[in-house]
């Protein structure tokens, strides 16, 4: 009895211990399928890593190029009026054109002569402007120019002319006045759709060097064809947004339009010649939009309306809506490669406003 | 004579009767889809454009999506966002999805485990798609270790509380004419539970499957049927199931109801989402334990061979192991919602069975079958249910 008592205890801690084991044994491969392997950072491909849109614009059925516009300078149809004055005659067309903001990504814009930004308009100080514009697009529509005019002249819906309807037209006329870096954008309303939707452009005055005499040399060089100015590499860049989804947001940020474009085409850049860049700001939904230039630093013109610089040496610029200036730096004795230039709000970098200039 | 001749020749041409609708809806089909016949509706409306993210899975490459497109026509993925940067991704296969068509989106993101990222898929129109990932979490991936231990994670909370609950047998038998009446009355009320409960995870999943497959109404519809097609086959010798009958088809609707149960905490280890362990584990136990009473309950007046009540233990528990795999491995919330669809009608099918052997046992004592003790029984098996919930809301 004593002995079958003392065994069927030690049987009984004997199982006892066992099942504790088995359970313990048991509760490891499930212990093991909670702890994971961790973060691991996955291989980068790109010439930026992963981070970027995937595929190719077709600029082709754009009908733009991003490395074409930067260069585009629309100085008009040139004439010399009875008293002497350049007159310079634009045509503007505003028309509705689905246009590929990054691949395979399509937007229903409204544009200006079918490209976004429209046409760089660009003159000379003191220049007689006449602006023909048709609207052939699905709503009425208005160009306002940021320069010194006259009421009737302003673009906005209600004063002169107001709003131009489908299939009407009308001619803007005006003196280019101030010389600087300047924009036009359709003021109809309701105006946060009319300019986010692709109606806006960069409008730059030229300096007069007859009427600057104490920079006569600063003003020849921003003078469009003059030598001192074919020295120079000009660019203009339009930052800007699209808002695919239309929740009031954008999803694309570029400098002209096509998101990365820059960064997979590098802006070719001669490091013996000094580098400008005109500068505007058509954001739409968001305050500020911003630029800065890796690796180096740059002299800003803001509005681009005087000959020596606002601010000097600086690597980062901010400019609010319609805000826009002059920027001016040089790669002269730099290694050559891939210098980044980007907005420096992260977000609208990495959704597109990043870019490259190849520097040889 | 001459009647006989006219039905036969009735008979004859009666195929033509059929063939005349059938006919005219082909023309009409015909008809719509290569005229418009609703151009002056004015209706020019843009494409509609749904897309379903099923799966995601982290690992060291990255990120991966099964995504199933669900518009009205062909959906091209055009760009991805991942914490709002664009991030390259390849697409298998390629090209645009037509309607439930689906595709792997592999992304080489370098995800941060434990926290949460946000992609945003964007088509050809520029409609954007949010998928978030709530707790980022390594995928477990079928290894022979991680079967096994899914296995596990099921059998605890399926075969284990179902086995412990049986263990009550002994003492069940013991128990007189209205304690019995208190069980089946709580048995009842368990499954009333399940059945809620069932039919909720069913739909919740349906909600998160493509549109197009209307899985929520295949729950209802499932779960229709198959209580149809259980009743019929329980009563195909004419009565109710009994004794272990009844107890084999309680355990067979309680382990479709394990199956459920076993997705949902399969897919929420998978994705990171059950940070209880093994307090979930504990909570399972206590919540099914109920459930091995319940299939006992019809047995109290039978001496079953021990290897039936293994049996039982089984078809209850087991279920759980597969659903766990199912749902940490290859989940799709379409199928899954199916599954729980058939599960509700189970329920339904021993929640009547068990109703009615509650009815049909109190009439030889004489007594009504709606006492205290069967209200206080139904009650307890709601309580007992609702209460023990608490410790294993995974979602």
């Amino acid at each position: 009895m004593q002995i079958d008592d003392s065994r069927r205890k030690m049987l009984q801690g004997g199982l006892l211990g066992a099942a504790g084991l088995l359970v313990s044994q048991l509760l490891r491969p499930f212990v093991a399928a909670q702890t994971g392997n961790g973060s691991k950072t996955a291989p980068y491909t790109g010439p930026h890593g992963a981070m970027t849109t995937v595929g190719e614009v077709d600029h082709a059925r754009n009908g733009f190029d991003p490395q074409e516009l930067l260069t585009a300078w629309d100085g008009g149809k040139i004439s010399t009026l009875s008293d002497g004055r350049t007159l310079r005659e634009y045509n503007m067309v505003a028309i509705d054109k689905e246009i590929e903001i990054a691949p395979e990504i399509f937007f229903p814009a409204w544009t200006y002569n079918g490209r976004v930004p429209g046409p760089t308009l660009r003159a000379t100080e003191g220049d007689l402007l006449r602006i023909h514009f048709v609207n052939v697009g699905s709503h009425p529509h208005t160009i306002h120019f940021h320069g010194i005019h006259g009421a009737t002249m302003d673009g906005v819906p209600g004063i002169g002319r107001g709003m131009i309807g489908p299939g009407e037209s009308f001619t803007y006329e005006f003196e280019a006045q101030p010389f600087g870096c300047h924009l036009y954008h359709c003021h109809a309303i309701p105006l946060k759709r009319h300019i986010h939707k692709g109606l806006y452009g960069a409008f730059i005055v030229d300096p007069d060097p007859e009427r600057h005499p104490q920079h006569v040399d600063v003003a020849r060089s921003r003078l469009l064809g003059t030598p001192e100015n074919q020295r120079w590499q000009e660019l203009v860049m339009v930052m800007n947004g699209f808002d695919t989804n239309f929740d009031d947001e954008n999803e694309i940020y570029a400098a002209n339009s096509i998101a990365h474009a820059y960064m997979k085409n590098p802006i070719p850049i001669d490091r013996r010649r000094p580098v400008r860049i005109y500068l505007v700001n058509c954001t739409e939904f968001d305050p500020v939009n911003s630029f800065h230039l890796h690796a180096n630093f740059f002299d800003y013109f803001d509005h681009g309306t005087t000959l020596t610089p606002t601010l000097t040496t600086i690597d980062t610029v901010m400019q609010c809506q319609a805000q826009r200036g002059i920027l001016e730096f040089s790669f002269r004795d730099f290694e050559p490669g891939r210098y980044m230039f980007h907005a420096h709000q992260s977000e609208f970098a990495e959704l597109g406003w990043m870019s490259f200039f190849e520097v040889a | 004579m001459k009647g006989r001749v006219t039905a036969a020749t009735g008979r004859r041409w009666s195929w033509l009767w059929a063939a005349v609708p059938l006919g005219a809806l082909t023309a009409l089909l015909w008809l719509f889809l290569t005229t418009d016949p609703l151009a002056p509706l004015g209706v020019g409306a843009p494409p509609l454009e749904t897309i379903t993210v099923e799966r995601t899975i982290l690992d060291d490459s990255g990120i991966h999506l099964r995504v199933r497109a669900d518009g009205s026509e062909p959906l091209q993925i055009a760009q991805l966002q991942v914490d709002g940067a664009y991030w390259e991704f390849s697409q298998e296969p390629v090209g645009a999805l037509s309607r439930l068509e689906s595709a792997w989106l592999h992304i080489p993101y370098p995800w941060v485990k434990g926290e949460a990222h946000h992609l945003t898929l964007i088509s050809g129109s520029g409609t954007t798609f949010e998928h978030t990932i709530e707790v980022a979490e390594p995928t477990p991936k079928p290894t022979p270790v991680r079967i096994l231990a899914f296995a596990l994670l099921g059998i605890y909370v399926g075969v284990v509380p179902v086995s412990l609950g049986l263990l009550f047998y002994p003492f069940l038998r013991t128990l007189g004419a209205q304690g019995l009446q208190f069980l089946l009355a709580l048995t009842v009320g368990l499954l009333a539970f399940l059945l809620i409960d069932t039919l909720q995870e069913g739909l919740e999943l349906a909600g998160s499957a493509a549109g197009a497959f209307q899985a929520s109404t295949v729950v209802w519809l499932t779960a229709g049927l198959s209580f149809l097609i259980l009743l019929s086959a329980g009563r195909r010798r004419g009565h109710s199931p009994i004794g272990l009958a009844l107890a084999g088809y309680l355990a067979l609707g309680i382990g479709l109801h394990n199956l459920g149960e076993g997705l949902a905490i399969g897919a929420a280890f998978a994705v990171g989402e059950a940070a209880l362990g093994s307090f979930l584990v504990v909570g399972f136990t206590l919540h099914n334990i109920t459930e091995g009473i319940g299939i006992a309950a019809p047995l109290t007046e039978r001496r079953p061979h021990l290897l039936t009540f293994v049996g039982l233990a089984a078809l209850a528990g087991l279920p759980a192991v597969f659903g766990t795999w199912v749902g940490a491995f290859a989940f799709s919330p379409q199928w899954a919602a199916l599954f729980l669809g058939v599960g509700a009608g189970a329920i339904l099918q021993v929640m009547v069975e068990v109703g009615g052997y509650l009815i049909r046992s109190s009439r030889p004592a004489g007594r009504s079958w709606f006492s205290i003790a069967s209200l206080a029984g139904f009650g307890s098996g709601l309580l007992i249910m609702y209460l023990t919930a608490f410790l294993v809301n995974v979602s």
